[in-house]
């Protein structure tokens, strides 16, 4: 591991009630780089992700951000240090229109008063930014758009902030062949211009295509983060469904992570 | 929120002549405004549409057989008869808004009344200091209706059935069994038994119409000047003068005079309700629509979760659209209170509480959360008035009225669900 993490998570527990879901992951994210998340149906990804924002509190383990040691305990803290998480549910308000949703709780305001014309300039420079043209107009309802469209939505809203570190969790899952290729463009594109990006998807071609790393989850453990160049295919595919392969992954007594 | 239509061009291909090119310009544009409109009420944003069609049909309809319905003194009954039941329609918004109920704001609006009456007749207080302290009961009220079904988690259905039970009582034991207790503040009695003068209802609708039109201009020069989508000058213009047509036509008619015997009285002016409503109207309407609380009741109205995750206190936007409803409930009660010159255990009671909700639904507020507007309480509050009114002028016992307004809140639920589903079927 060259670069040092902007992200840094180490032994992060998470139970709930008796159900224990995260079992002392270490999880680490570099500037300019994606990283893929990847790991089967209930392995705990999106709890992982949602820990990270700030929707879960953490039952034990250390949270790093840019080398500190910091508690994050709600939507606004994770917010406040430029991580930005786009939800496998996207989490969109559908009776507000687009730049009401890209703007929800960090509202631009004169005074008292919302500015809605800051606020459309804004996003509307940010959507150019992706090249999203398919919008008729920003000031469309939520309720109106198409599973592709809501989901450039909430990806704008992720990069609108400035932020340092996006999270997706499985962007592309709901999407048509073309719309997919356009959301992994952007990822891409997310890393080469400085950002740490965090990539869920359960599609390897995906996996392989954009990421510099690989971080892979099995049962609530972190079975192993390698360089995307270092594996192949079938050792991923390995390391989701028996959380090891070859020498990579869990000891058999599910100890240490790698 | 704001009336935003999406941009298309406003030069048309047909838009021949060129001196007659600004006018067909401006008529194109205004077109494709109406279209855009069509478009959203075909996708199930129904918005005020049906409760100023049913206005209009049933003003017609009472009209046509009660000539009387159109007298310029009922015309001022009908705005003093709905008052009271718009300003609680008016909180049940906020409430509605977030997908929640009150069904205690009819009974909160007779504990506030009971609260004003006792205070000014009982103890004498000045009407400031008693009609504080009725709308501070109110705060308080909501305060506890909206802990406990924001911070403790009891659905706020039974909550506010509860309430409505135990306001009742508290009704009881505050004028002890049942005694009336008579309003003899000339203050509180005027606001719903006098008049403005007539000069001054002309002023205040040029000052209305004067400041709306700034607003709605500036805004857009502001909108243009930095080169985003703006609504057509035109349609601005209809705007601003549908207003002004309006309201003159209402002051024209509320400054004639309306009494039966001049000599002994005369009695002409705006009702001080309309300005007191108008007064909640902007400002309700400001806070839903240009603040940040606004827009945050909407969006835990339309998806909680996503409001939480987006660093919304929801607890905190809960328990104040409960403070705002009660709180408008006692200015409701301040009205019925003004409107009775008394209050007794009835104040805020029977249907009260049914006329406000259908007030709110019929204007076009969901049942459902997300979706309504301030306006909402006014148009819908006004439907429910002229069914009464009309409806007693056609001499139909109060067991009709009941039954009529019932049936016209489901039919109002009934275009509500149906809207709804459309929406979500696209
Ligand atoms: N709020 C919750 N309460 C209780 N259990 C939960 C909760 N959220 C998640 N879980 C449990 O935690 C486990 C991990 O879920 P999670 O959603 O993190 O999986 P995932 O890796 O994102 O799966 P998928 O690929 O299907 O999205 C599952 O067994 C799930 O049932
Ligand atoms: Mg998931």
């Amino acid at each position: 591991m060259t670069a040092t993490p902007i992200l840094q998570l180490r032994g992060i527990d998470k139970s709930f009630g008796p159900v224990q879901v995260l079992h002392d992951v270490a999880f680490d994210v570099h500037p300019g780089e994606v990283t893929a998340l990847v790991g089967d149906n209930g392995a705990g990804k999106s709890t992982l992700v949602k820990c990270i924002g700030g929707i879960h509190p953490i039952d034990g383990g250390t949270y790093r951000f840019e080398g500190e040691q910091v508690q994050v305990h709600s939507p606004r803290d994770a917010a406040a240090m430029g991580v930005e998480i786009v939800y496998q549910d996207l989490a969109l308000c559908d009776n507000l229109d687009i730049v009401q949703n890209m703007f929800l709780g960090r509202e631009k305001r004169r005074g008292l008063v919302l500015d809605d014309a800051t606020m459309e300039e804004m996003a509307a420079k940010t959507l150019e930014g992706l090249s999203v043209r398919t919008v008729k107009s920003i000031r469309q309802q939520v309720s109106s758009l198409s599973g592709g469209q809501r989901q450039t939505v909430a990806i704008a809203k992720a990069v609108l902030w400035n932020s340092k570190v996006v999270i997706l969790d499985e962007p592309t899952a709901a999407l048509g062949v073309a719309q997919t290729a356009q959301v992994l463009e952007l990822v891409r594109r997310l890393a080469d211009n400085g950002l740490a990006v965090v990539l869920i998807s359960h599609n390897m071609n995906d996996v392989f295509a954009v990421s510099d790393r690989i971080a892979a989850l099995y049962l609530g453990r972190m079975a192993a983060q390698v360089r995307t160049s270092d594996v192949t295919h079938s050792q991923v595919v390995e390391l989701i469904t028996s959380g090891r392969s070859g020498d990579l992954g869990l000891a058999h007594t599910n100890g240490a992570t790698a | 929120m704001t009336a935003a239509v999406a941009s298309e061009k406003p030069e048309m291909p047909d838009s021949s002549g060129a001196p007659k090119k600004d006018g067909a310009a401006a008529a194109a544009s205004l077109r494709s405004a109406a279209r855009t409109y069509v478009e959203r009420v075909r996708g199930g944003e129904l918005g005020a549409l049906p409760a100023v069609l049913g206005l209009i049909v049933l003003c017609a309809f009472f009209a046509a057989l009660r000539p009387v319905f159109l007298s310029e003194l009922n015309f001022a009954n009908l705005l003093t008869q709905g008052a009271g039941s718009i300003a609680i329609a008016m909180g049940l918004v906020f409430v509605l808004l977030l997908g929640e109920i009150d069904l205690s704001a009819g009974y909160a609006s007779g504990v506030c009344a009971a609260v004003l009456a006792i205070l000014l007749t009982d103890n004498g207080w000045p009407w400031y200091g008693a009609a504080a302290a009725a709308i501070l009961t109110g705060t308080v009220i909501g305060l506890v209706l909206g802990l406990l079904v924001a911070k403790v988690g009891i659905p706020s259905f039974v909550v506010t059935l509860a309430a409505f039970l135990g306001f009742q009582g508290i009704v009881l034991m505050l004028l002890k069994e049942g005694t009336n207790i008579s309003i003899r503040d000339q203050t509180i009695l005027a606001v719903a038994n006098s008049n403005l003068s007539p000069a001054l209802g002309w002023v205040l609708l040029a000052v209305s119409v004067a400041a709306y039109g700034a607003i709605q201009f500036r805004q857009d020069r502001n909108r243009r000047r930095r080169g985003l989508v703006t609504v057509p000058l035109s349609l601005l213009a209809v705007r601003v003068g549908g207003l002004a047509a309006l309201g003159a036509v209402a002051v024209h008619l509320l400054n004639q005079e309306r009494s039966r015997n001049i000599i002994v009285d005369s009695l002409k002016g705006v009702p001080i309700v309309v300005p007191v409503i108008a007064v909640l109207l902007v400002a309700g309407t400001f806070l839903l629509q240009r603040t940040s609380f606004g827009l945050h009741i909407y969006a835990v109205g339309g998806n909680a979760e996503a409001a939480r995750r987006a660093g919304i206190n929801v607890a905190a936007i809960r328990v104040s659209a409960f403070v705002i409803c009660s709180s408008l409930a006692a200015v409701g009660g301040i009205i019925a209170a003004s409107r009775g010159n008394s209050v007794d255990p009835n104040t805020g009671g029977s249907n009260v509480l049914l006329l406000a909700v259908g007030a709110a639904v019929i204007g076009g507020t969901s049942l459902f959360g997300g979706r309504g507007r301030i306006v909402d309480a006014v148009l819908g509050g006004m439907v429910v008035a002229v069914i009464q009114n009309g409806m007693g002028l056609m001499g139909y016992s109060s067991g009709v009225k009941y039954a009529v307004t019932g049936s016209v809140l489901l039919v109002a639920a009934g275009v509500d669900a149906l809207s709804r589903r459309r929406a979500v079927q696209r």
